[in-house]
């Protein structure tokens, strides 16, 4: 077929003339409007692609199960129960994890020619990488929407009621898009897609692990405590948490703005320190 | 109007100085050749002069911004089809220029409606809505040509733009090229083959461990060889012998005897008419008839043979 189309089609000078008397160009378009357009590539490349949502959908799923039912008799007195507990932590994590894809897409797109052409445009220069981040939150609400459908089949029931948990998925999105700055900055730095994989594994293990998602803090050691209450991945816990049951945590939702501010503007700058070095 | 300028511009990768001291003048208006063999330091000129890279030393301007002071300013004027495809394979040729037209600015409609356009005159309507990733190399190329003239630039960078294309997909190539050109475009063109910057370009550098070892037109750059060459063909096949005697004390060059019985060639130096008529007049004054003549110019792969073999010697 590849081969008619050849025979059949060639480029037409005429015509060629015809389209490059236009000299005319449309203002340069805003940092918002670009964003949204490498946004939309992002959509794109789901759509042709589609596999690539297996795993902000498989991996949640798997997570919410495995979780709860190794752990719901030992820390709670039944599974259901311990849901109640463990769900918005899931939810967290499940998310924070996956946030680390947007370093393996960029460091695997960022070789090929087409990230010359964008580097070439007159646009507002961290609209490409803004544009991976908008497509990827995406997947975060696809991954939290899964999380919390399953929840609620196997007995989860928030306090804080839908508002509650808009609320709760609002302030998750704020903090991975904050949080993904982090592997942008690693998906430039690191020479392949497997060491950008081995270093987030190495950052989001602690971070996950040592925290408040799977048990309360408080039957830690005190050095251990320490570290738990400033990881921010335990202040965004506890701030999702509380919209979720109704009661608010106000202390833990300003730590968590404050982080999310600090990652956007540190790993940001960073990334796009790099970004204009490549 | 200069399109390009160049002064002492410098790249150096750890050890290798892959851009080393070029000097360049772009008339506006013209496509002009950077010639080179792998490695010449092609990409990497391009690549600065695109604001893709800063340079180490030196200046160069696009149209007299400054690439290294003024990038955007540069970005606003040219645009760049890569060795290595510059379109993103996993969307379809129509999601392409539409994405490109977006980040230039166009609305959606507007960018839909500039995309058909190139499509058509690019010949790749049929294969508008497939995956980049399925085209042919021939295709794929057109498809980056196209979307590199999006919005007609002032200057379009090509870097090699027909390796690995068949006889037919370069000639189309070509055709584009010369298209954009009568357009106002310049086009700075980077080859590894002769007969394409021969046939395309009218002023050539030639590149070489990333030297600008020769610059001009096709014509100076021939004639600074100087390896010319005259074939003579005599009404007499009695009277080779001493026409070759005579030859070869005149031109004090070698004399090849042809398989055709009249005919002899012989090799110029570097001034090569005013050698050959001096030969045709002792020719005629020996009354040695010559039926015909012609002056034979060197091939560009003689000139770059020729040049590099310079450079190494040195
Ligand atoms: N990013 C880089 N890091 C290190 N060395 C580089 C880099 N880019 C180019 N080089 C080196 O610089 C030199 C010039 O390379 P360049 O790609 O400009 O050559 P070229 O003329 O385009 O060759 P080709 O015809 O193979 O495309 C080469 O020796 C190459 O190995
Ligand atoms: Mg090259």
């Amino acid at each position: 077929m590849t081969a008619t189309i050849e025979q059949l089609e060639a480029p037409k000078p005429e015509a060629l003339a015809a389209v490059l008397v236009a000299k005319t160009r449309p203002p340069r378009p805003s940092a918002l409007s670009a964003s949204i357009t490498f946004g939309w590539r992002a959509v794109l490349k789901i759509k042709h692609v589609p596999e690539q949502l297996f795993d902000v959908t498989a991996f949640p799923i798997m997570m919410i199960l495995m979780f709860t039912y190794l752990f719901g008799g030992a820390l709670a007195s039944s599974p259901t129960e311990y849901l109640q507990f463990l769900l918005p932590g899931i939810m967290v994590t499940s998310v924070v994890m996956i946030t680390m894809y947007t370093g393996v897409a960029v460091n695997t797109d960022i070789e090929k020619g087409v990230f010359d052409r964008f580097r070439t445009l007159p646009i507002w220069r961290p609209a490409p990488m803004v544009g991976y981040i908008l497509g990827d939150l995406l997947r975060y609400v696809l991954a939290s929407t899964t999380i919390m459908l399953v929840g609620l089949v196997l007995g989860y029931r928030p306090a804080g009621g839908f508002t509650g948990v808009v609320l709760a998925v609002g302030v998750l999105m704020a903090f991975s898009f904050a949080f993904s700055w982090v592997w942008t900055m690693f998906g430039l730095l690191m020479r392949s897609e497997k060491s950008v994989m081995g270093v987030s594994m190495l950052v989001l293990m602690p971070l996950t692990f040592l925290s408040n998602v799977y048990v309360n803090p408080a039957t830690m050691p005190g050095w251990l405590q320490a570290f738990v209450n400033v990881n921010p991945i335990t202040q965004l816990v506890s701030a999702v948490r509380g919209f979720m049951s109704g009661s608010a945590d106000a202390g833990a939702l300003s730590w968590t703005l404050g982080y999310t501010i600090a990652f956007t503007v540190v790993f940001g700058a960073l990334t796009m320190r790099l970004y204009n070095r490549k | 109007m200069l399109a390009i300028e160049t002064k002492g511009l410098v790249k150096v990768f750890g050890k290798t100085r892959a851009v080393d001291g070029v000097d360049l003048a772009v008339p506006a208006g013209t496509v002009y050749g950077l010639l080179g063999p792998n490695g010449a330091g092609k990409t990497t000129t391009v690549r600065l002069l695109a604001t893709l890279l800063k340079p180490d030393d030196g200046v160069a301007e696009v149209f007299g911004h400054d690439v290294r002071a003024d990038p955007d300013a540069v970005r606003a004027l040219v645009s760049l089809t890569g060795q290595y495809a510059s379109v993103d394979e996993d969307l379809t040729g129509t999601e392409n220029l539409i994405l490109l037209g977006r980040l230039l600015g166009h609305t959606g409609k507007s960018a839909r409606a500039r995309g058909e356009q190139l499509l058509e005159a690019f010949g790749l309507t049929d294969a508008k809505d497939r995956q980049v990733k399925n085209y042919s190399g021939g295709m794929r190329r057109r498809l980056d040509i196209a979307a590199s003239i999006f919005a007609t630039p002032q200057l379009l960078f090509l870097d090699e733009p027909t390796t690995g294309l068949d006889p037919r997909s370069r000639n189309q190539v070509w055709d584009i090229v010369r298209a954009v050109v009568d357009a106002g475009t310049t086009v700075l063109l980077t080859t590894q083959y002769l007969d394409e910057a021969d046939q395309l370009a009218s002023r050539i550098a030639v590149i070489d461990r990333g030297k600008v070892i020769a610059e001009g037109t096709k014509g100076e750059l021939k004639a600074s060889v100087g390896v010319g060459s005259i074939h003579v063909r005599l009404r007499d096949a009695g009277q080779r012998a001493e026409a070759q005697q005579l030859l070869t004390r005149v031109l004090d060059a070698d004399i090849q005897l042809d398989s055709d019985p009249v005919a002899l060639t012989a090799c110029l130096g570097g001034h090569a008419t005013e050698q050959a008529a001096e030969a045709l007049a002792q020719l005629a004054r020996a009354g040695i008839t010559v039926d015909n003549f012609s002056l034979g110019q060197p091939s560009l792969d003689e000139v770059f043979l020729a040049l590099t073999d310079k450079e190494q010697a040195a």
